[in-house]
């Protein structure tokens, strides 16, 4: 069921034993790091280590993502081509502005010419972690169509800001905020930055409780278990699948009787709702609510 | 000729006599006579306090092709084995059988005796370090016998292992003889693996660096099986003995394991009032009895004992009113000597009590549920503990094929890959524990149920637990890794696997030098 992304874990791209387990986690994606956790003496036999994993495993359901050195750098660009061959879901771009991603759409786009073939054009997920990222964002989404989601980085962020990055996140709000709000405005997944602190789950709950609150649809995790703690704050309360089941027996009865217009309670519901109430489900089904959702596929 | 798991045993090993193959669990049940003991009376006013243990070797009369007897409960900070072996061999003793219930890298002085000829034999349940080694490159003159840690009782109790000298490292002791493992520098806990020794050996010396009044108390093993006491600087150091605390793995594939395992023994309808389990000190194992301990928790669940070797862990869980009882052989951690020392739910029992096959009945036969870990399982379900993948010996049964007969629910936790080589093969490398007592395997990628277990299978499927085929499992792991060539030996047999009941269950063959 790819196109969830509450969690997406990141795997160090040198890692063989990490890599080969990667999927077994539970996260809805996975990025395969080329950039900040492999050392510069490794960055070749990582990128032929992630491309041949690419290839060979079958990760499942998870969504493969590569996350490629800055294309300003030689790793990035030599990263770029051999992923493009590899064939992951999308590529996650760092650094990211909007002339840079423009630059990555059309080498992309090149490549992806060359291999010809009848391919699905390569996704991207830009990372947000500058200050002139931020405040170009919405340029930034729009610069190219395979933008499927971004990524707050608050790490570099705040060191870009020269702020101290700290575990209450308080100088992330605006960040949150805006890049949020730009991400559901251009209508694409907005994932919030990773919590670093990876013993600790009680803050991670709330970090990930507050990226919620302004409008994240998921959130990175850099340690396997912090996993099971994002999709506890991303599940769908019970109040709220029983609400989206009955949207969508409301929706299904409706297509059966003809009716173009479609009623819960008296309240008319319309396309986007929809649209939220199937997407809730396809989330209670991956939290492992089988019953419910299945009820509802089951009595249609 | 063939035994019950398939392996190729031959009638007679050199060093070793004849062959009972192994028959299938349960199946070689004889009615039992324990061995006589021969003793030398102690009257009034016998002083048994020897100066050294060069007069403890002369007092014994130990002569050259004697058996010598160990306890492994100072486990890598023992220093007793070594002590004893060196006065031997410095009067040049020739063909000593070595019959230690464990050996540890610590015991490393022992190759260079084996090399001498000072050790033709070697007896064990469980051996890691230089001495395993040595033995699987052929150093040892006689095939080593490998056993369980209830076959090890049954073995002595019965006069398969007759031990002439049984050198008891003892934390305390009074001058009577009366000993216990919960006194002094080198306290260790509960001194279970040593008790067959004290009461069938014909002579047996307590080692201490830790002389108490008399009476010692609690007194362990008591006076009237004791004949010699020998003080020393030290028996062992307290860094090797027991760790100060075991701490819960926050290793995420251990855990996604030990999750699935509490889930099936949950499913598994075994998990109700007067449960019972055990499990190791491992990383995986600690955190099966984490999730298992929040299961009991939320239900309100009162066991009955934890058994085996003890952790704190366990100890919590004692104290938390989650069981009533713990039955403790040996003790892994400074939280359980304490436990075992002051709170009298906190029981002792010996190595008889626990695993042997053939007493009146053994502590493993009352265990609901048991989990195991396992270097290489193949399609039958027979597990391998006791050789790595290079073929050399970096294990042994201890209690594993003891419990896994014993319990109602086996399990077997593993990951599907270590490294890069997978964990299921066709067949083990050396079987150590037959498929036959093992229920289910339980990976970071599905369970595999035993196909004798039909029942157990339903169970896990009503509760939404998806099973798998260990065949499937194994495809999994081969689909990532490739298939590994099998491990190449050269012809001589250099160890013997005895099944607990006394049969033989496999050979262990020398390791074949790629680089010479």
């Amino acid at each position: 069921m790819k196109g969830l992304r509450r969690s997406m874990l990141f795997v160090p791209g040198n890692h063989p034993g990490m890599i080969q387990n990667a999927d077994i986690y539970g996260s809805d994606s996975i990025i395969f790091d080329l950039e900040d956790a492999v050392s510069l003496q490794e960055k070749d036999s990582a990128r032929l280590l992630v491309k041949h994993a690419l290839r060979k495993i079958d990760f499942g359901e998870t969504e493969r993502v590569v996350r490629i050195n800055p294309l300003d750098t030689g790793c990035g660009t030599q990263d770029l081509k051999m992923m493009v061959a590899a064939g992951p879901d999308a590529l996650m771009i760092p650094k990211a502005t909007a002339r840079r991603l423009i630059e990555a759409d059309l080498m992309v786009g090149e490549i992806e010419a060359a291999l010809g073939g009848n391919r699905q054009p390569l996704a991207f997920i830009p990372i947000i972690e500058s200050a002139v990222a931020v405040e170009e964002i919405n340029e930034l989404l729009k610069a190219s169509s395979r933008i499927v989601a971004a990524l707050l980085g608050g790490e570099d962020l705040t060191a870009d800001l020269g702020i101290q990055r700290t575990k209450a996140g308080d100088e992330l709000l605006y960040a949150r905020s805006r890049v949020a709000m730009a991400c559901c405005a251009c209508g694409v997944d907005a994932i919030d930055t990773p919590y670093a602190d990876t013993m600790d789950d009680e803050g991670l709950a709330k970090d990930t409780a507050k990226g919620k609150t302004v409008g994240f649809t998921g959130k990175a995790a850099i340690h396997p278990l912090q996993i099971e703690v994002i999709h506890r704050v991303y599940a769908p309360s019970e109040a709220e699948i029983h609400e989206a089941r009955q949207i969508i027996r409301a929706m299904k009865q409706a297509e059966r009787e003809g009716k173009g217009a479609v009623a819960v309670d008296g309240r008319m519901v319309d396309a986007p709702i929809i649209l939220r109430a199937e997407k809730l489900l396809q989330q209670a089904k991956a939290m492992g609510v089988h019953d419910m959702t299945d009820n509802v596929n089951g009595g249609a | 000729m063939l035994n019950n798991v398939k392996r190729e045993i031959p009638k007679t090993i050199p060093g070793f006599g004849d062959v009972i193959p192994f028959k299938g669990v349960w199946q070689h049940m004889p009615m039992i006579h324990t061995a006589p003991v021969s003793l030398v009376p102690s009257g009034k006013g016998t002083v048994k306090k020897l100066h050294s243990i060069e007069q403890a070797l002369d007092a014994c009369e130990l002569k050259d092709g004697m058996t010598v007897s160990f306890h492994h409960h100072l486990r890598n900070g023992d220093g007793v084995l070594n002590q004893v072996m060196e006065a031997i061999d410095a009067r040049g003793l020739k063909d000593i059988h070595v019959a230690a219930s464990s050996l540890f890298p610590v015991h490393a002085p022992l190759v260079s005796l084996m090399e001498k000829g000072t050790v033709t034999r070697i007896t064990a349940n469980y051996m890691l370090g230089p001495v395993a080694e040595a033995i699987s490159n052929g150093k040892l003159t006689y095939p080593v016998v490998m056993q369980t840690h209830g076959g090890r009782a049954r073995a002595i109790e019965v006069g398969d292992l007759s031990v002439d000298v049984a050198f008891i490292a003892a934390p305390a002791c009074d001058l009577a003889g009366n000993l216990n493992g919960v006194e002094g520098p080198s306290a260790c806990g509960s001194l279970g693996y040593a008790v067959p020794d004290a009461h069938y050996a014909k002579r047996v010396v307590a080692v201490t660096d830790h002389l108490v009044p008399y009476p010692a108390n609690p007194i362990e093993i008591s006076q009237e099986w004791v004949d010699f006491i020998v003080e020393v600087d030290s028996i062992g150091d307290p860094e090797g003995i027991v760790s100060g605390s075991t701490r819960l793995t926050r290793d995420p594939l251990g855990l996604n394991i030990a999750r699935k395992a509490a889930q099936a023994i949950e499913a598994s309808g075994l998990l109700v009032d007067g449960f019972s389990f055990q499990t190791g000190a491992g990383g995986v194992s600690l955190a099966v009895a984490a999730y298992v301990r929040e299961i009991m928790r939320q239900k309100k669940i009162k066991g009955s004992f934890a058994s085996g070797g003890i952790t704190g862990y366990m100890v919590d869980m004692l104290e938390e009113g989650l069981f009533r009882s713990l039955l403790d052989v040996q003790c892994f951690d400074l939280q359980a000597v304490n436990s075992y020392k002051q709170n009298p739910a906190h029981q002792f029992m010996s190595a008889s009590m626990y695993g042997n096959p053939h007493n009146r009945g053994a502590v493993v036969n009352q265990l609901d549920v048991m989990i195991l870990g396992a270097t290489e399982i193949d399609t039958d379900f027979n597990v391998n503990v006791t050789t790595g993948s290079t073929g050399i010996i970096m294990g042994g049964s201890g209690g594993h094929s003891d419990t896994a007969a014993g319990s109602k629910l086996a399990i077997v936790t593993t990951q599907l890959l270590r490294g890069r080589l997978p964990i299921i093969r066709d067949k083990v490398t050396t079987v150590t524990t037959p498929g036959e007592s093992v229920d289910l395997l339980v990976t970071e990628r599905g369970i595999a149920v035993n196909p004798r277990r039909k029942d157990l299978e339903e169970k896990l499927n009503e509760a939404g637990i998806p099973t798998t085929s260990i065949h499937q499992l194994k495809q999994m792991a081969e689909e990532r890794a490739g298939t590994p060539d099998p491990v190449a030996f050269e012809e001589r047999i250099v160890g013997v696997v005895e099944y607990r009941d006394g049969t033989v269950i496999d050979v262990i063959r020398q390791q074949k030098q790629h680089f010479k």
